[in-house]
């Protein structure tokens, strides 16, 4: 059994946007997803700073410091792109205009409670940025993260431990070894990598697990 | 004749009181205002509220103005930045006071005291730390928290180009917080690299119009 690398959770997670879909992709490991977006199909990348329409990233001649993405990093602006205010940035988040809000997390409960926004670490102040407006808003979120931590405790819980940045958003996860849909009746699971069992995925996943009829191995390309 | 052109940044904010509310624009540094919050630390105005996205970076702007004990309390979304230091000590002396606010909700609270609203129920935050002591009212079978306007006594803001009624344009993503923190204080200074006759500013491209400005200071250079 070989667990997806975080570029091809990125892969995967590209896979399942549409053509044609207005997209916000969070920091970290969401960002990778612009990399693998099939050939033929015009996504709409959204930056909360105020931009629809970010392109790849820039070359050093083309950095412009007045155009950066939500992570403070260089930006780029496709044909067809716009600039608006923070307050209508915000509003096209909370307003459910975003098709997908792809968003990291520490812990995602199976309940779609996510985590994401603080360990409380006594040595920092404490930020949310745009953390919660983008766990509340869009049509639908979707979490991109580790199956586990480092010392191998399931992220996908009964209940975050951690303080949450918003409750029962969460519809569908990818992680490194499966591809879970949480809904009404539990989590489902739809897509496991080869070679792993349920038994296997169960024992790295607190909420009782189901698997779908119609799963499947994820096939990802070396990427 | 409407003049709103001032001629330094000292004359700019030379009537800034003590205690005053300061909506500062900005971005991480990308629109900020750095050479009016300069002056406005060279001016000594003391015990000030900040509200800002961040809360500084490196040693001048708003990070010097936290630095030299000036700012009582800082309302902002995520104040950790690279270099964030002058933030962090005054924080962990217990020097400064943070309000912690979701960076959506930071902005539209803004826009709500602009458009003259009691306050406003947000989705977003609802069941989290940042709700706590909020009211909380079901509406069409969603969740939402109530949240109060925010009005600065002035606004630093900063914007690429204005005639002397103060109508403004930004660049790329520096626009940022400045049009709705332009609405919403009192009294709105603005710098800018560029101040261009009455009526070269396409009327179709003004992004602030200047019943929202109040005095605008020329800083020439590139941006």
């Amino acid at each position: 059994m070989k667990p997806l690398s975080r570029r091809q959770i990125a892969w995967r997670a590209a896979q399942d946007i549409g053509d044609g879909s207005y997209v916000n992709l969070g920091i970290g490991l969401p960002t990778l997803v612009a990399d693998f977006i099939p050939d033929g199909r015009e996504i709409v990348f959204h930056s909360e700073n105020g931009v629809l329409g970010l392109g790849k990233a820039p070359s050093a001649n083309e950095i412009d410091p007045d155009l950066i993405n939500a992570g403070k990093g260089p930006a780029s602006l496709l044909p067809g792109g716009s600039f608006f205010h923070h307050t209508d940035a915000f509003l096209m988040i909370r307003g459910g205009h975003l098709d997908y809000s792809l968003l990291g997390a520490f812990e995602v409960s199976g309940e779609g409670d996510l985590a994401n926004w603080t360990t409380e670490d006594p040595d920092y102040p404490p930020g949310v940025g745009g953390a919660m407006d983008l766990a509340a808003g869009a049509k639908e979120v979707r979490v991109l993260c580790e199956h586990t931590t480092k010392e191998g405790a399931p992220r996908i819980r009964n209940a975050c431990s951690y303080p949450l940045t918003a409750a029962g958003v969460v519809r569908r996860v990818y992680t490194n070894l499966a591809v879970l849909d949480i809904g009404r009746d539990g989590v489902l699971v739809r897509e496991m990598v080869e070679g792993l069992g349920l038994v296997e995925l169960q024992a790295k996943t607190e909420p009782k697990l189901r698997l779908a009829d119609d799963w499947k191995p994820i096939a990802a390309p070396a990427v | 004749m409407i003049n709103k052109i001032v001629e330094g940044l000292a004359e700019a904010v030379s009537d800034i009181r003590d205690g005053a509310v300061i909506l500062c624009a900005g971005f991480g540094a990308v629109g900020a205002p750095d050479e009016l919050i300069d002056a406005l630390h060279e001016q000594g105005a003391r015990d000030l509220t900040i509200v800002s996205n961040n809360a500084g970076n490196g040693r001048t702007g708003l990070a010097g103005l936290i630095a030299s004990g000036h700012v009582r309390k800082v309302i902002c979304s995520y104040p950790r930045s690279s270099d964030s230091t002058a933030f962090d000590e005054a924080y962990k002396a217990g020097k400064i006071e943070l309000e912690l606010v979701p960076q959506g909700t930071i902005s539209e609270r803004m826009r709500c005291a602009a458009a003259g609203l009691g306050g406003f129920y947000s989705p977003v935050a609802v069941g989290t730390k940042l709700a706590e002591g909020k009211e909380t009212r079901e509406i069409n079978g969603r969740l939402y928290v109530f949240e109060k306007p925010l009005k600065g006594d002035v606004a630093l803001l900063k914007a690429d180009r204005a005639d002397r009624w103060g109508n403004l344009t930004y660049r790329k993503s520096a626009r940022n917080f400045n049009p709705t923190m332009a609405m919403a204080a009192a009294l709105s200074i603005v710098q800018v690299r560029e101040i261009v006759p009455l009526g070269e500013i396409d009327p179709e491209g003004v992004a602030t119009p200047g019943i929202f400005v109040d005095r605008v200071v020329e800083l020439g250079g590139k941006r």
